[in-house]
């Protein structure tokens, strides 16, 4: 029992390493895939892309601090961002789809939050992508906790 | 004892694994880095290859008549500039594209055409347009030019701004305010702003050189594309 206890702690330790180094993959995707819409395609971000990026941008950096070395509390420090940011699309993702009408969102002026001008495969719009990264990194994050707090 | 050695075994492996951790660490992010830049470079070569066949396919979108032309019509270069009276690159380089003109005398001819992005920035080539019927367009380019930051504070075109930068032109305002909104400037605006769709022109100033678009935005770039052009067509 003893001689088994420490490897099964460290099995546990390393698929949660696993598991925020892919929350990592995938913040770090998102932010390349985004730079590369606005910088490489020129499309420019609308207010709600960009507050969406201000929460998805700082997990490419908070991730790996808690990486090396491992340190499961970092979760306490992603997962409010992730949850603001999964918010956020979730928003953006109602206004397009128009369940949210649009006079009531924050996008007046400037570039339209509404129109959307990539839709891959007929229905991939940007903040459907945006709001697929935030739920995969949130639930990547709570496995994480879960798997620590065992 | 027992303990101290259990702690010692996983010290051990907690050792071997960030080595492990950190190749796979730094292998992924420079696998990424990679394929973000094999992306750039994947589509800034397909961008430009579509653009270099969208040039060529419409000579007649780069060719219109409407359009205000400098240099004598004869000349065998003919850059084709789109231009927004409020961009502030666009202010920098009409000097440039100038010199370079008054550089190869007689080789070069400009049209102008409009790429009114900027809000507001439609009037203010409706101001344009409406002085060019008074024979004053290119001085009241200049002027508009010259006096950007006063009329387009936060890159915002205020054409009610704009009128006092233009007191010494000796242009007839009423005559402006008459004529700005007339049909057929309606119809140059939507014109080019449809042939800058078509052209994939999508930042401004964008320049093409007897229909060749910029290889990537620059003054160099311009440079080289006319200098190459000007030893082309006179040698």
């Amino acid at each position: 029992m003893n001689t088994i206890e420490p490897e099964g702690q460290d099995d546990s330790l390393d698929s949660a390493w696993v598991l925020v180094f892919l929350a990592w993959l995938v913040a770090s995707a998102s932010t390349l895939g985004a730079l590369f819409l606005s910088q490489v395609m020129d499309i420019a971000p609308c207010v709600l892309c960009w507050y969406q990026r201000i929460f998805m941008f700082p997990l490419v950096f908070i991730l790996p601090a808690g990486l090396f070395p491992f340190d499961a509390r970092l979760v306490r420090y992603a997962f409010p961002l992730t949850v603001v940011g999964w918010m956020i699309a979730l928003f953006h993702v109602l206004l397009v789809t128009g369940v949210v009408p649009e006079n009531i969102s924050p996008c007046t002026q400037g570039i339209p939050c509404k129109d959307q001008p990539i839709e891959w495969f007929g229905f991939l719009t940007i903040p459907l992508l945006s709001i697929i990264a935030f739920s995969l990194i949130g639930l990547l994050l709570l496995s994480t906790y879960i798997k620590a707090s065992k | 004892m027992k303990k101290r050695v259990q702690v010692k075994k996983g010290v051990q492996i907690k050792k071997e694994s960030p080595q492990l951790q950190k190749a796979i660490f730094i292998g992924s992010a420079v696998l990424l880095a990679l394929v973000f830049v094999l992306g750039i470079f994947l589509y800034e070569s397909e961008r430009l290859d579509k653009s270099a066949k969208a040039a060529e396919q419409n000579q007649i979108l780069l060719a219109r008549e409407h359009a205000p032309r400098l240099g004598p019509a004869d000349a065998k270069v003919h850059i084709v500039e789109f231009l927004d009276p409020a961009c502030g690159t666009c202010r920098e380089f009409y000097p440039l594209v100038k010199d370079m003109m008054k550089a190869n005398r007689d080789k070069i001819r400009l049209s102008l055409r409009y790429a009114p992005f900027h809000a507001g920035s439609d009037n203010v080539v409706r101001v344009l347009e409406a002085a060019r019927k008074q024979n004053k367009f290119w001085q009241t380019l200049e002027a508009v030019l010259a006096s950007q930051p006063y009329w387009a504070p936060n890159h915002k075109a205020q054409v009610e701004l704009l009128w006092p930068q233009l007191g010494n032109l000796g242009l007839d305002f009423e005559r402006i305010k008459r004529d700005m909104y007339a049909p057929e400037i309606d119809r140059v605006i939507a014109q080019d702003v449809a042939d800058a769709k078509a052209l994939n022109v999508t930042k401004t100033p964008e320049f093409f050189v007897n229909g060749r678009p910029l290889p990537s935005f620059g003054y160099e770039q311009l440079k080289k594309l006319v200098d190459d052009a000007v030893a082309t067509a006179y040698r």
